[in-house]
């Protein structure tokens, strides 16, 4: 993905909340999500056990990431695939143009990939004269509009039901013009429909990876639709494609990552699909890819192995932090500008594409907690939002104005007698302000916070000064 | 003995709210305490800390530290704040082993001031009346970090005459966070409008909560938005003066423009 609008998050921002369809769309994060996580979890008491464990089994992975990774390596090797080591976004397009080349695709199916969304491949096959089909029905819908996901795991979820119908008449032209796409489950078919063929004609499959797991060389997704093994499973060359972070060392760590995984994702205990791919067909197999790829991108990433922002290399891609976020909750993904949106957004996006390109991301959280709370391997997002905030502070992307503001203030709150001084007068200043009324509705140079709700005003005399009368100091 | 108890006035309660302080003040001393109120506090540095000016934070929290460090206890009317001190001092000098020992120390014996009454209980018992269904807002502070949550609420049911009621959504934030208000102020609208919805749908005369900075923004939002529920910090319904003006509200006598030009 070339355009990153993140810097421009606040305009963003309002656009979203001025965006009634988008509004409405995203009422179902709300009912959707956390009811359904809530549930799922009160049904598991060994949940925060269980998080425990997968942050655990994270953290010894990404402290001993070369080590698995080698290993992984070796048993797709062993297995007859091969594995191809892309340092960044561009290395990893080549790579997976090369591998289309080899096998003269004309089409390329896709299950639902966000590392693929990171390096911008769809646009780059296209741009190489190879038609990428995306195979989930959210990503379908949102490659038909021209969209990005907006949501880790429901990309079309800024989409509302009626805008589906439109985008189908629009681009299914070779049918019935009248027909009617009123139900879900008619929109379902209608997709259904138009997908199978795609995946018979495709040339090569990409999918992501949920886990790759060291021990046995396989790479695992997780789908609801089934789309995923249709993907992997008709073309003749199959590509799994992942960042480095994703391993599991054996299976059943895997299987301890896919309990929390669904639970905190979508309410499930497991995602209806779950798919395990193991190199390329054997003699005997009755199916499966004769050429098997496994494209392993770092992009950055490895750059922040061992610092203090390695916990966010943790995560596991669930989005109940997005789903929790009282921010996302109001504006959606695409306003947050890139790829991964949310509280992991405003941490990874700062770490993957430069904190001068993505400053506002970490200042937009009122750092309320929610999403450290819900975590399924316990990324302590608002302490890396703060850290975020600190790198900003330091070189100067916080803005001139907030950090005199916070530079004067802390000149004061270091000084006590001065402290006592301003707020004496600051007490005195807003209660002739406020009047009798007790409240001011309109403060010049606060406008940020008058222009939503009004300043209740203080009574005229800090504690402080009336503490000290009353002693008689 | 009576324990000497530190309290930490806060900021927010020094300047717009005294009386919640005063309130608390006297809730301490009701349940056996020596209460003294170190005159060189400022503020728990909080500001800084969120902003990204860490220098600025740690030199705050020294200045804090040595404030306090003497008491028995240190008593916070804010969730916020207190976990400033329980969570983030620690934090703040975890590459310092001395400060650390200091922050640590006074980590340990940091109390949100309702956690603290309750500890106080076999010493304490609540006078207050209050007429009236009083919704309860949960700062996100007391409830994630200070983990205040049944602490307040049973000191509210021992008001006599006082009905408590819930909100649909406690563990949603009402879009104060500090500077986060100011500085996406859309944002913070949709959040605390969804929260002063959530406020007047129990159908309670009264909110109470344990963070100013949440009343402020709530009981600004309800003014605003025209709506009578009447804002108070805890301490001050717990200290029976719910019929004292609310948080905002009018101090009798003939109303002002409320307007100012510069």
């Amino acid at each position: 993905m070339s355009t990153i609008t993140s810097a421009r998050f606040g305009e963003n921002a309002r656009a979203a909340l001025a965006d009634k369809q988008l509004q409405v769309a995203l009422g179902h994060v709300r009912i959707n999500f956390i009811e359904k996580r809530a549930k799922a979890i009160a049904a598991l008491p060994e949940f925060d056990a269980l998080r425990d464990a997968a942050r655990d089994i994270r953290d010894h992975v990404l402290n001993h990431l070369d080590l698995y990774l080698e290993r992984f390596e070796a048993k797709v090797i062993e297995h007859g695939g091969q594995v191809h080591w892309c340092a960044s976004a561009e290395d990893a397009r080549a790579t997976i143009l090369s591998i289309c080349r080899e096998a003269d695709a004309k089409t390329v199916t896709k299950g639902k990939t966000m590392i693929g969304e990171e390096i911008g491949i769809n646009d780059f096959l296209a741009a190489n004269d190879i038609v990428p089909v995306e195979t989930d029905l959210g990503e379908y819908i949102i490659q038909l509009r021209g969209e990005t996901p907006s949501h880790l795991i429901a990309p079309a979820i800024h989409v509302t039901k009626n805008q589906v119908s439109d985008t189908f008449r629009t681009h299914h032209t070779d049918l019935d013009p009248m027909r009617s796409l009123e139900e879900p489950q008619t929109l379902l078919a209608e997709a259904r429909d138009k997908l199978r063929s795609k995946f018979l004609a495709a040339d090569v499959g990409i999918t992501g990876a949920n886990f790759l797991i060291a021990a046995t060389g396989q790479g695992v997704i997780v789908t609801n639709e089934g789309n995923g093994d249709l993907t992997q499973t008709l073309p003749k060359t199959q590509i799994v494609l992942a960042s480095i972070e994703k391993i599991a060392p054996t299976l059943e760590d895997a299987s301890v990552l896919l309990r929390v995984l669904a639970r905190s994702a979508t309410g499930q205990e497991m995602s209806v699909y779950t798919s395990f791919t193991t190199g390329p067909r054997r003699a005997g197999d009755l199916d499966g890819p004769e050429n098997f790829h496994v494209v392993i991108v770092d992009n950055g990433r490895s750059q922040y192995l061992g610092t203090e922002f390695q916990p966010m290399l943790r995560c596991i891609r669930c989005a109940a932090c997005l789903n929790h976020c009282p921010v996302y909750q109001a504006v959606g993904g695409h306003a947050y500008g890139w790829v991964y949106s949310g509280p992991i957004g405003a941490i990874l996006t700062p770490a993957l594409v430069g904190i001068d390109r993505a400053s506002p991301l970490p200042e937009a959280s009122s750092l309320c907690g929610r999403c450290e709370q819900v975590c399924p391997v316990r990324i302590p997002i608002p302490s890396l939002l703060r850290r975020w905030r600190e790198v900003s502070f330091a070189d100067g992307h916080s803005g001139s104005r907030a950090r005199l503001a916070i530079r004067l203030w802390a000149f004061a709150a270091r000084r006590p007698l001065l402290y006592r001084g301003a707020s004496a007068m600051a007490a005195r200043l807003m209660s002739l302000v406020g009047g009798k009324r007790g409240r001011i509705r309109h403060m010049p140079l606060a406008a940020g916070w008058t222009d939503i709700r009004d300043l209740p005003a203080p009574a005229g005399r800090t504690f402080m000064a009336q503490w000290a009368r009353a002693k008689g100091d | 003995m009576r324990p000497r108890v530190g309290l930490l006035v806060t900021c927010l309660v020094d300047l717009f709210r005294p009386q919640a302080g005063f309130a608390a003040v006297a809730l301490l001393e009701a349940a056996g305490c020596d209460v003294v109120v170190p005159p060189a506090q400022t503020c728990c540095g909080q500001p800084a800390y969120n902003s990204g000016d860490r220098a600025d934070a740690i030199a705050i929290a020294r200045q804090t530290i040595e404030q306090f460090e003497p008491f028995d206890h240190i008593v916070v009317p804010s969730g916020s704040c207190a976990g400033m001190l329980r969570v983030h001092y620690p934090a703040l000098f975890a590459d310092d082993p001395d400060w650390a020992a200091r922050a640590n120390k006074l980590a340990a014996k940091t109390f949100e001031l309702t956690q603290f009454l309750v500890r106080r209980e076999a010493a304490f018992a609540i006078t207050a009346e209050h007429d009236g269904a009083v919704a309860f807002h949960d700062s996100c502070s007391a409830l994630r970090e200070m983990k205040s949550i049944a602490e307040p609420r049973a000191l509210l049911r021992a008001v006599r005459g006082l009905t408590l009621r819930d909100l649909a959504d406690p563990e949603a934030c009402c879009g104060f966070g500090g500077t986060f208000c100011v500085k996406y102020p859309a944002i913070s609208d949709d959040m605390v409008t969804r929260k002063a919805a959530d406020i007047v749908a129990t159908g309670a005369d009264t909110l109470a909560s344990c963070d100013l900075g949440c009343l402020l923004n709530i009981a600004g939002k309800l003014s605003r938005e025209g709506k009578a529920t009447r804002c108070f910090h805890v301490a001050e319904i717990l200290a029976g003066l719910g019929d004292a003006p609310a948080i905002g509200e009018a101090r009798g006598g003939e109303a002002s423009p409320g307007r100012v030009t510069p």
